[in-house]
């Protein structure tokens, strides 16, 4: 799926660069897309490894399985085919709650390291397990409860209110995680061994 | 509403004050163990670089070769359809495929009708229960060299569907249009 997402963007993207004459726009962005992902990954690299410090800081002293064992019915029903004790367990556990409060560089370390558990526990198959699918459908149905950059744009922008959305906002990350939660629970049927 | 913008200031400190402290009662060798997962960290930036690089080169061919503009042409007869606001869906689309460009585009609505008109309202509120879904996808799944990605795609793209939708509708419910 993701080859042909790929593909599609890249044939499309030139094909209507051809089509309306932004040939030299296309010839930029080839050329400066490379650049970008490195300066992205520049900055996220110093982030990222700040945070997977701290992360192993709070799996050492046991924080993590404490926050697991909290959320241990709600990643049972979740994950059913990872074990409890599973290391990918802590890793998903501690990626929601980074969502949550809204601590998106360190959700990525901590989010990687699930999935790569939960491949250990898939085999090398190419094939995304049920778990995985579960995992990155909620990542993805965004969970984050108070988008403070939101808020502070609109303050920047001349909000009387910028704060006014973010009760709205809750209720509206509620439902999207919900209904991803139902799809992917409805879609993912018996798993291949 | 000032107070949640001090409350943000504060989520980073203390998180990393609770862990530091919660680490110290239980005896871990802090500096090491920091640094154990930072080589970690770094290591994995570096695994996904290749794919973060196939990402942006193509988000940034699609949004210069105009394809972007060409899909939010294309959709405007389902919208008027649906009765959905044309300024949003350029919004909408964007979204699921770089949260930089999503973020200019949502400023360009709030300097065009304010953050507090209905479309500036619904747009902040978009933005917050939708995630850059191609982006995500595949950072995760090619880092672990993922191809078949069953439903994942539909689930999410139907969960950011449901979130513009619940945007628009709570919004006009909750401030009026």
């Amino acid at each position: 799926m993701l080859n042909v997402i790929w593909g599609f963007f890249l044939i499309g993207g030139i094909l209507m660069g051809a089509f309306l004459g932004r040939m030299d726009l296309v010839t930029n962005a080839v050329i400066s897309g490379g650049r970008s992902a490195l300066e992205l990954a520049f900055t996220m690299a110093g982030v990222v490894a700040t945070w997977a410090g701290i992360l192993k800081i709070a799996e050492k002293g046991g924080m993590i399985d404490l926050l697991e064992e909290k959320m241990a019915p709600f990643l049972n029903f979740l994950f059913p085919t990872v074990p409890s004790g599973h290391p990918a367990r802590r890793y998903i556990a501690a990626n929601f709650v980074a969502n949550f409060l809204g601590l998106g560089w360190a959700a990525t370390p901590a989010g990687l390291l699930a999935m790569k558990e939960l491949a250990k526990l898939n085999g090398e198959t190419g094939r995304a397990s049920n778990a995985m699918c579960m995992f990155l459908v909620v990542n993805m149905s965004s969970l984050q409860l108070v988008t403070v950059n939101i808020i502070a744009y609109r303050a920047e922008y001349g909000s009387a209110a910028p704060a006014e959305i973010v009760g709205v906002g809750i209720a509206a990350t509620l439902v999207t995680t919900f209904v991803g939660i139902m799809l992917a629970k409805l879609l993912e049927g018996r798993e291949k061994k | 509403m000032n107070f949640l913008l001090w409350l943000s200031n504060f989520i980073i400190p203390v998180t990393v004050l609770m862990i530091i402290v919660f680490g110290c009662f239980k005896r871990v060798n802090l500096y090491e163990a920091f640094l154990e997962g930072a080589k970690e960290g770094l290591q994995t930036v570096v695994d996904i670089l290749p794919t973060l690089i196939g990402l942006l080169v193509a988000v940034e061919v699609v949004r210069a070769g105009g394809l972007l503009d060409c899909m939010t042409y294309l959709l405007r007869p389902l919208e008027d359809w649906f009765g959905f606001p044309a300024e949003l869906a350029p919004l909408t689309l964007v979204r699921l495929i770089s949260s930089s460009a999503a973020m200019g585009l949502m400023t360009d609505l709030f300097t065009q009708f304010g953050p507090d008109s209905f479309l500036g309202r619904v747009a902040s509120v978009m933005m917050s229960c939708t995630e850059t879904v191609f982006y995500t996808m595949s950072l995760y799944f090619l880092s672990v060299h993922i191809t078949k990605t069953r439903h994942t795609l539909f689930c999410a793209l139907a969960a950011n569907l449901v979130g513009v939708w619940i945007a628009l509708v709570l919004v006009a419910e909750v401030f009026g249009r």
